[in-house]
């Protein structure tokens, strides 16, 4: 008997109960539409998230003075004075893996430009901020290394300063901008990059020459923190572990001592972030598998219903010559064409309840390839399990029996 | 000119166990079938007529004793061999029809000829609408089997178990649920065949249909007590004409 035969048998068996059939698809469509719409959205979700950390530079290092791992203690101000420009100086030119190294000071004040004043933030940083941060200038120029050494009054504005600064849409670029006492020359404006993840305005900036922040506004001699950018984001953890060793080093730390320094990489953020939906990817999965296997369950009952109503008919292909292995065969292929309909359906309305998904909900959804290849994988080897046993059932009856069964 | 010997069953014993008893049904049969005979094999309840049915028909193996069919010892084959033999050297039709429901009559009697690869899907539809134009369904090919009466499913069981062009057919009670015109509408079928050089046995315990076989076989208790042959067999055709007419 050869396997056209046997699939033509099997769907004209299919074919005259065709409620029954459709009714047992139902839970694997169901199933596997399931499966395909989590899988997209927790891909989706990952995705996005991805997505707003490279946006931010998926291989910063923030560092950051004292330690933060003490919990409730209040760390004393010395603790918060540790990082200097020397730190900053031998990260720059004494480490493997990282591609930039920018100091980061900064002060909150107010901005006024003639009639017109704007509240924000100034960094004091060097130009490698700008490839660290994933920042542009859209307009005008960035301050060079020779304004840092001079600590020019200099400064590149982001664009909600601009727009608030001058409502009219004059020309910033040349104008001068009052930072309390200081008078700073804009130079250039940073291209837009809208709110970030966490709701914050990433254009409500000012940056300037970080010895000019430090010397004229906050006349310090210590660092808020050190930004740096690892080789790439798979290098990071080399890149913590060295910028460990010399900053121990630097600060003369030795044996037990406790670093006086914390560092955190945006790599951990990313990982955190991405455990947080791997673990709600896995919870929808496994609801979405419970419910395939559900309806697989779904196959086996039915398989198991037509079995025993179909005995007779099963005793006369047997008495006609049927073998074993053709009638195995015949309800196998029978449970794997509902299951692999089922899935078929099942991918074609899962797609469709993620398309809804985005446009409805407004979720991140993305559908992997590889989502649909293992779900139709799932149902097909749900068929051949679920369908394995009622076939073997029907290939182990008696001819003699099953002829005159009633 | 001898005919060719088709069955031959020797000694044939089947012993069942139900419970701890062994039950003995059947105990030393022997005969042998040749090419053309229309043999009826009687018996009541019990006498192990459907035992001898079941062996003949290779559903069953005997616990002792040779049984050949078509000059192929069938005793030790095992049960993939057996369900080969039965695909190309047995037609079965049986009392209640067994046809496939919702299914047309083409499709019924194409049927065991899907379990033989060696025959194409044309040659297949070929044979199937000569067999169902031999029983006198030439013009329902299409009808399915729940829109067909008794009489028309039992023709489309014959037409089944003809299409395989089998050595022997097996009839097993095969006018037992239709009423007695259509009975012997389907027995003046039988004769058709028998005339046409067909091997037939036919399973019954009504002691009237002997009459128009060409031997009758009675069995009893697992023996057999009578093997006569019937040279001038009853024309059925006649018992039908004479049969009144009814109409509702």
């Amino acid at each position: 008997m050869n396997f056209f035969n046997l699939l033509k048998i099997a769907l004209r068996a299919l074919n005259r109960n065709k409620l029954r059939a459709v009714l047992t698809m139902l839970g694997i469509i169901i199933g596997i539409a399931a499966v395909i719409c989590m899988l997209a959205i927790g891909q989706g979700s990952k995705d996005s998230i991805k997505a707003q950390i490279s946006e931010m530079g998926s291989n910063m290092i923030m560092i950051h003075p004292g330690n933060m791992q003490r919990g409730g203690v209040r760390q004393s101000s010395d603790d918060m004075q540790t990082l200097k420009v020397a730190d900053y100086e031998a990260l720059r030119d004494r480490t493997a893996y990282l591609s930039a190294v920018s100091p980061v000071v900064s002060s909150s004040g107010q901005l006024v430009v003639g009639n017109n004043n704007w509240p924000s933030s100034i960094y004091g940083v060097t130009p490698e901020y700008l490839d660290i941060r994933k920042l542009s200038v859209e307009d005008g120029e960035m301050f060079t290394e020779a304004d840092i050494k001079s600590a020019a009054k200099v400064c590149v504005v982001g664009k909600t300063v601009v727009d608030n600064l001058f409502p009219n849409g004059e020309n910033p670029i040349g104008k001068v901008v009052r930072f309390g006492k200081i008078p700073f020359t804009i130079i250039g404006v940073l291209k837009s990059k809208g709110t970030n993840s966490m709701g914050m305005d990433q254009d409500d900036v000012v940056i300037a020459p970080y010895t000019t922040v430090m010397k004229r506004i906050l006349a310090v001699d210590y660092l808020g923190q050190i930004y740096a950018s690892a080789l790439s984001e798979e290098l990071t953890p080399e890149a913590t572990e060295e910028i460990t060793d010399l900053l121990r080093s630097n600060h003369r730390l030795t044996g037990d001592e406790e670093d006086n320094f914390s560092i955190r990489s945006q790599q951990e953020l990313s990982e955190m972030m991405n455990s947080t939906s791997d673990m709600m990817t896995v919870l929808l999965t496994c609801i979405a598998f419970i419910s395939l296997l559900v309806g697989g369950i779904g196959i086996m009952n039915m398989m198991y219903v037509s079995v025993t109503e179909r005995t007779r008919e099963i005793g006369l292909r047997m008495s006609i010559g049927a073998r074993g292995i053709d009638i195995l065969l015949q309800f196998l292929i029978e449970a794997i064409i509902i299951s692999v309909t089922g899935g078929l359906i099942g991918v074609i309305v899962g797609c469709g309840a993620t398309w809804l998904v985005t446009v409805l909900a407004g979720w991140p959804t993305s559908i992997l390839a590889t989502s649909i290849i293992l779900s139709f994988a799932v149902c097909t080897v749900t068929g051949i399990f679920f369908g394995w046993v009622p076939a073997m059932k029907a290939s182990n009856l008696d001819p003699i029996e099953a002829i005159r069964y009633e | 000119m001898e005919k060719r010997e088709i069955i031959q069953v020797r000694d044939l014993r089947r012993n069942f166990k139900v419970g701890g008893e062994t039950v003995h049904a059947l105990r030393g049969v022997s005969f042998t079938i040749r090419e053309g005979e229309f043999v009826t094999i009687m018996g009541t309840s019990g006498s192990g007529k459907s035992t001898l049915l079941n062996t003949l028909g290779c559903l069953d193996t005997p616990t002792s004793g040779d049984y050949i069919l078509d000059g192929v010892s069938v005793r030790d084959m095992s049960k993939n061999d057996r369900a080969r033999l039965r695909n190309r050297k047995i037609g079965f039709v049986f009392q209640n029809y067994n046809l496939l429901p919702k299914t047309s009559a083409i499709e019924n009697v194409e049927l065991p000829l899907l379990y033989n690869s060696g025959v194409s899907a044309k040659e297949r539809h070929e044979r199937a609408v000569k067999a169902l134009i031999a029983v006198g369904l030439g013009d329902r090919l299409n009808h399915k089997s729940n829109q067909m009466s008794g009489g028309q499913q039992q023709r489309v069981a014959i037409a089944r178990a003809l299409v395989n062009d089998p050595v022997i057919i097996l009839a097993d009670e095969a006018t037992g649920n239709l009423d007695t015109r259509t009975s012997f509408s389907v027995l003046v079928l039988f004769q058709e065949l028998y005339a046409r050089g067909r091997t037939i046995i036919f399973v019954t315990h009504n002691p009237e249909l002997s009459a128009y076989s060409s031997r009758n076989i009675v069995l009893r208790d697992g023996k057999i007590i009578s093997d006569t042959y019937n040279e001038a067999p009853a024309s059925a055709q006649e018992m039908l004409d004479s049969l009144p007419v009814n109409d509702d």
